[in-house]
């Protein structure tokens, strides 16, 4: 895949803009107690349109402005959100999505992946309050309050991307549908 | 390309987790959060109607099971205001004879009203951000309120911005004791569940009763000076677990929605030992 400067720069400000309005907005509004969170959706939007390689580039960069931004320990976003952007990109390598619904249920997964990464390096780290049972809840809410969020926020990421982008697995579908040769009616 | 990233997280995280709190990295992290103060200062001025809009339709769901809890607590309420009344004018008098003018008797205090700019969205971490810093004498470890009670404490200052760590956040700890028993004990809360604060840690006493309040117990003695000076409000007895010596509480602050709050800036002098 070859990288344009335009692609970068879109990509880095894509995902400014939208950590700042997650910091800014976002963040302060709950829903089933738990308030959305968006970095997840971000980067497997963009692992599951460029592959896994920006993905987990994206996921590290994301994840390195979150910890800087909130002044949390550095580093412990950054390897959670490269999980996700690495196997949302794989997906698209390996299985070559096209469903208009992917997003969704990719949407859910990643979340419930970069919750229970955070979480597992919250423990290691040593984590210095008790830890409630709810907290399973309090995730399981998260990934529900995503996979709602997660449609809009991939079409938008896919907008903003569309004319830099490799391969467009819905594009190459249609593409294939209308081509002569392929057609069954062709061959009769 | 991938065992470089992740190389380079778990060595930043390494160095972090390693370095004290004027380390290289806390600077540069500070520094983000400077630079990114104004942006995000306007950008949650931008996006108010957006947040409040969505506010609603989140409070709509809740609403309901809010309704019947509330109904039953207004019962409760109504018998006890009319001992409220009486405490209330024994109160007044008090404090009239005592000569407080200041609510919480915070006379010693300055104050810094901030408005809330951002929050963080993890479950582990409550903090917000505000939009006052060093530049207007905000200083690390300074207690945070709102009129209702107790929101925190100042974790991070920047110039033009500070993030303030909730009593929610499971990293915070506040000395309390119940007001009208003296039983004292630390506010803390477990991660997953901010909405339940615990009272631990309790000290021998007369039992704690269901609608209590609770509140900073400040100073106890000279050598380990609490950062909250006693008396501001924190929560309500919700609950008591004497099973697990534990009293369960409900902040009076509105904690999940708040826009602005007050710094408490200016120590007061040296107070004597508050006894319960």
């Amino acid at each position: 895949m070859t990288v344009s400067p335009g692609l970068v720069a879109r990509l880095a400000g894509l995902c400014l803009v939208l950590l700042i309005v997650q910091l800014a907005a976002v963040s302060q509004v709950m829903v089933l107690g738990v308030s959305a969170d968006l970095s997840p959706l971000i980067v497997m939007s963009v692992g599951l349109l460029l592959g896994s390689v920006p993905g987990a580039i994206v996921g590290f960069g994301a994840g390195l402005f979150v910890d800087l931004a909130l002044v949390q320990t550095l580093g412990v976003s950054s390897l959670s959100l490269l999980a996700v952007g690495y196997g949302a990109g794989r997906l698209r390598e390996l299985r070559d999505p096209a469903h208009a619904l992917l997003p969704l249920a990719v949407g859910a997964a990643a979340t419930l992946l970069a919750q229970t990464a955070f979480a597992v390096l919250q423990f290691l780290l040593g984590v210095d309050g008790p830890v409630s049972f709810l907290l399973v809840r309090q995730i399981v809410a998260t990934v529900v309050v995503n996979a709602a969020l997660a449609l809009p926020v991939f079409a938008l990421v896919r907008r903003v991307l569309l004319r830099h982008m490799p391969e467009d697995p819905r594009r190459r579908r249609r593409r294939a549908y209308t081509t002569g040769g392929l057609s069954p009616l062709s061959r009769s | 390309m991938l065992a470089l990233l992740v190389g380079l997280s778990l060595a930043l995280l390494t160095a972090y987790f390693g370095e004290s709190r004027g380390g290289p990295l806390h600077s540069v992290q500070r520094g983000v959060l400077e630079a990114l103060a104004p942006v995000q200062d306007g950008a949650s001025r931008v996006l108010k109607p957006f947040r409040d809009l969505f506010g609603w339709a989140g409070d709509t769901l809740d609403a309901k099971g809010e309704r019947d809890k509330l109904k039953r607590e207004n019962q409760q309420l109504r018998q006890q205001a009319l001992a409220g009344e009486a405490a209330v004018r024994e109160n007044a008098q008090l404090k009239a004879q005592l000569g407080f003018d200041e609510q919480y008797g915070l006379t010693g205090f300055g104050r810094v009203t901030a408005r809330v700019t951002g929050g963080n969205p993890t479950l582990w971490y409550r903090t917000i951000q505000i939009n006052k810093g060093s530049d207007a004498g905000v200083r690390a470890e300074q207690p945070v309120v709102t009129g209702d009670g107790l929101v925190g404490k100042v974790l991070e200052v920047a110039p033009d911005t500070a993030q303030v760590q909730l009593i929610t956040d499971s990293a915070s700890g506040v000395s309390a004791r119940v007001n009208n028993s003296g039983v004292t004990g630390i506010v803390e809360t477990k991660v997953g569940n901010p909405s339940d604060l615990l009272l631990d840690a309790l000290s021998p006493g007369p039992p704690v009763v269901i609608g209590a309040r609770v509140v900073t117990s400040g100073s106890t003695t000279s050598r380990l000076e609490s950062l909250f000076p006693p008396g501001i409000p924190i929560g309500q007895v919700t609950r008591v677990d004497d099973a697990a010596k534990v009293v369960h509480l409900k902040a009076y602050a509105d904690l999940r929605r708040l826009e602005f709050v007050q710094v408490l800036t200016t120590r007061a002098p040296r107070q004597s030992a508050q006894a319960p």
